[in-house]
């Protein structure tokens, strides 16, 4: 595939490898412990393990994957509010696919639809809205989540119902925002992250200058990253780099998409439509403040929060997991008592099990087992010592 | 009951002809209506002598079974495809390429095949003709007689639009024994061409993607090219079609079946760029689409040119490709050598594949 294809060489990752074994060499702190590296995002997570990326770096670096798999973080109260909403009579349930499978506290949305709702799988909010026009005697509610990068699609969508009257229409309002959600990370007390790859498409939304406080105030380096496997070499060449010379900068190696401001006719969108939230609870993390944001009361016809009746419960997640832990980097997915037990992709019990971009189904799915079970047996050696 | 009424089509007289343009639940009351139809759209397509003697079962001769082979192979496979009719076939032409292939990939000659339809009130009978034909017209081109059937209508909403079950009997050639435990470290694995053109197709047929892409269903009988393999490659130890679930999960079957490892060569897995593109845009593996022409087969190393040059010599097989090997590292796990560089387990699928939001 042209364009793509480029991204992916072979050759050119085999350089790059060189290059970053060569800074390695020079970096002082990785003599004692890994360096950590933290992606923030879920879709690289998702490529570091397609491309099985782990595998080719050398073992002075750890990558932590962190909180930017929005299907993850769903706390299970909202799943809860969106089977309600769902069992609502003359109602269209309308969301992502990979939401589908996100359990709540009884049942997931593809459990609710096999009872009976009617709830089906989107590409777009303007696919939700198309329903919403198809179906007029119908309520139209269209599951909105994610972060900075589907804000503005959803947003829009908003707007063109209220500019068509579309009154059928409404959302069901999860949009998290990643920078309280990045700087919860690094004020946790047990925060031991060495470097950050910055979410590519977030960024292509709000630009590069929201993480100036990382390198600012935390004096952390932080590269703005691109998906493409090349693109996550050359964001880790790029971190290690900064390292190796001393340097805290918030840099962009995905400059042939974000630029340095954002978009700002996107912007504008999320500005009209939402407001922050006081806070927002995270499944794994808990509650953060302004980390959400809900629909202004300029939009409440369109705003299901308002329309029907959820319960917004706080439902706490199972005692046993530890995905908060696994999120901060300050444990391995192998390392937490569930994994790959009580907890798998199948029976997911916390968050980072459910989506493919979870790290812990990444590691489950992708990962060498055995090699993990055989850390798995070393770090729990200690304990029972 | 079988699709052929009680009494038989009086000789001299013009068969019936189905009236109205649409299946009523008249169509599968056991009446004239029915009568007709079957006379007309099903008789009307399958014109053999074993369906022609219009007894409630299909006869056959255990001598003449006996010519081909020493063990009979059965099997069943109900067709609920939607949309019926795709880029590249229809759920006519799959039911009878899906039965034929299930029988083929055991080593058997595919011989009968039976088709059972259920029918929603109000299915367009032209639609159902022209199924029916297609039926016929993949039937006939695979070298399988369609010798019993059944109709069943039932009530709008009770189903979609049309169902298709047929099941078949082959006869399995003697000397020829395959099976998933039978795989052996140094074995090779073959694909007979490009991957995941059929899940695409459907995907996209269904037209809620919004994306134009030329992709077809690969939909073909693959009896002649097994034929060709079998004859090439006698030590061949397994043979499965990747449908559903696509060759990822036909190698972890496998896999685990036979207690050994296999490692497979991203850039050596024949897969369209369309097909990538189309993966690419909604977050899927082309590894775990489905294919409807497609077989994954285990060979003997001695072996492995000689098979792959006897699938490339037959049309079905010009993109047959070895993907890989098996090893006794990592029993029961397949794991991927990516193109970029690194390695990755392709593990078995969970639950269905669902696009990422982004």
């Amino acid at each position: 595939m042209k364009f793509v294809d480029e991204f992916r060489d072979p050759d050119k990752a085999q350089f790059l490898l060189t290059e970053i074994r060569a800074l390695v060499g020079r970096i002082e702190r990785c003599r004692s412990r890994p360096l950590s590296i933290m992606e923030v995002c879920g879709g690289h997570t998702h490529a570091i393990f397609r491309y099985g990326i782990e595998t080719m770096l050398p073992e002075e670096i750890e990558l932590v994957h962190g909180p930017g798999c929005p299907v993850c973080v769903l706390p299970m109260g909202r799943v809860d509010d969106c089977i309600t909403i769902a069992q609502t009579p003359g109602t269209i349930f309308t969301t992502f696919g990979d939401a589908m499978r996100v359990p709540g506290s009884k049942q997931s949305l593809l459990q609710a639809k096999a009872d009976g709702a009617d709830v089906r799988m989107v590409y777009s909010p303007a696919d939700a809205l198309a329903l919403a026009r198809k179906h007029p005697d119908k309520q139209v509610v269209f599951f909105g989540l994610g972060f900075e990068t589907t804000m503005p699609s959803t947003a829009l969508t908003v707007l063109r119902a209220e500019a068509e009257r579309i009154d059928n229409f409404s959302l069901f309002c999860n949009h998290i925002t990643i920078i309280p959600t990045v700087k919860a990370i690094l004020d946790s007390p047990d925060f031991q992250i060495d470097g950050f790859l910055g979410p590519g498409h977030v960024s292509m939304v709000i630009g590069n200058t929201p993480y100036n406080f990382i390198a600012d105030h935390y004096r952390r380096p932080i590269v703005v990253a691109g998906f493409e496997p090349l693109d996550i070499l050359h964001s880790i060449w790029m971190v290690l780099k900064q390292l190796a010379e001393g340097r805290a900068e918030v840099e962009n190696q995905y400059s042939r998409i974000v630029p340095e401001h954002g978009n700002q006719v996107a912007l504008d969108a999320i500005g009209k439509v939402f407001e922050l939230r006081e806070f927002f609870e995270w499944r794994g993390l808990g509650s953060i403040d302004h980390s959400g944001v809900r629909m202004r009361k300029e939009y409440a016809r369109y705003d299901a929060e308002r329309k029907f009746k959820v319960l917004d419960a706080v439902i706490a997640d199972p005692k046993a997991c530890q995905c908060g832990e696994v999120l901060k980097g300050v444990l391995k997915p192998w390392g937490c008592k569930v994994f790959g037990t009580d907890c798998t992709p199948e029976t997911p019990m916390g968050a980072l099990m459910v989506s493919s971009e979870g790290a812990c189904a990444a590691y489950y799915r992708f990962g060498d087992l055995e090699k993990i079970h055989l850390k798995q047996v070393a770090a729990r050696a200690p304990e029972r010592a | 009951m079988t699709m052929i009424d009680e009494q038989p089509p009086r000789a001299g007289k013009r068969p019936a002809t189905v009236q109205g343009s649409a299946i009523t639940l008249a169509h599968g009351g056991g009446g004239k209506a029915m009568h007709d139809l079957i006379e007309d759209v099903f008789l009307g397509s399958f014109d053999n002598a074993v369906l022609a003697t219009l007894e409630d079962q299909a006869r056959f001769s255990l001598a003449d079974l006996a010519r081909h082979g020493d063990r009979l192979a059965f099997t069943t496979d109900s067709y609920v495809v939607k949309p019926l009719e795709f880029p590249g076939g229809d759920i006519g032409k799959l039911a009878v390429c899906g039965t034929v292939n299930d029988l083929a990939v055991g080593g058997a000659i595919p011989l009968h095949l039976s088709c059972a339809v259920i029918l929603e009130e109000g299915l367009p009978i032209e639609l159902l003709r022209r199924i029916m034909r297609s039926m016929a017209v993949t039937a006939r081109a695979a070298g399988v007689q369609i010798v019993t059937g059944d109709t069943k209508v039932v009530e709008r909403g009770a189903c979609d639009r049309l169902y298709i079950n047929t099941a078949g009997i082959g006869v399995i050639r003697a000397g020829v024994e395959l099976g998933a435990d039978r795989g052996r470290p140094g074995d090779v694995v073959l694909v007979n061409g490009l991957l995941g053109d059929h899940g695409a197709a459907i995907l996209n047929a269904r037209g809620d993607l919004a994306l134009s892409t030329p992709i077809e269903s690969d939909c073909a009988a693959l009896h002649g090219l097994i034929g060709a393999l079998l004859a090439a490659a006698p030590g061949t130890r397994f043979l499965r079609d990747a449908t559903r679930g696509g060759v990822a999960t036909v190698l972890n079957e496998i896999a685990r079946a036979s207690r050994v490892g296999i490692e497979i060569a991203e850039n050596q897995t024949p897969i369209r760029s369309e097909v990538k593109g189309f993966c690419e845009i909604l977050g899927l593996d082309p590894l775990y689409l489905a294919n409807e022409g497609k077989i994954v087969c285990v060979v003997p190393e001695a072996e492995a040119d000689a098979a792959l040059a006897a699938m490339r010599a037959h049309p079905l097989g010009a993109g047959a490709a070895a993907i890989g090997r098996m090893t006794s590292k990592q029993p029961g796990r397949v794991v991927m050598h990516t193109g970029f560089g690194g390695r990755r387990i392709v593990d078995m699928l969970i639950g269905e594949q669902l696009p990422r939001i982004c």
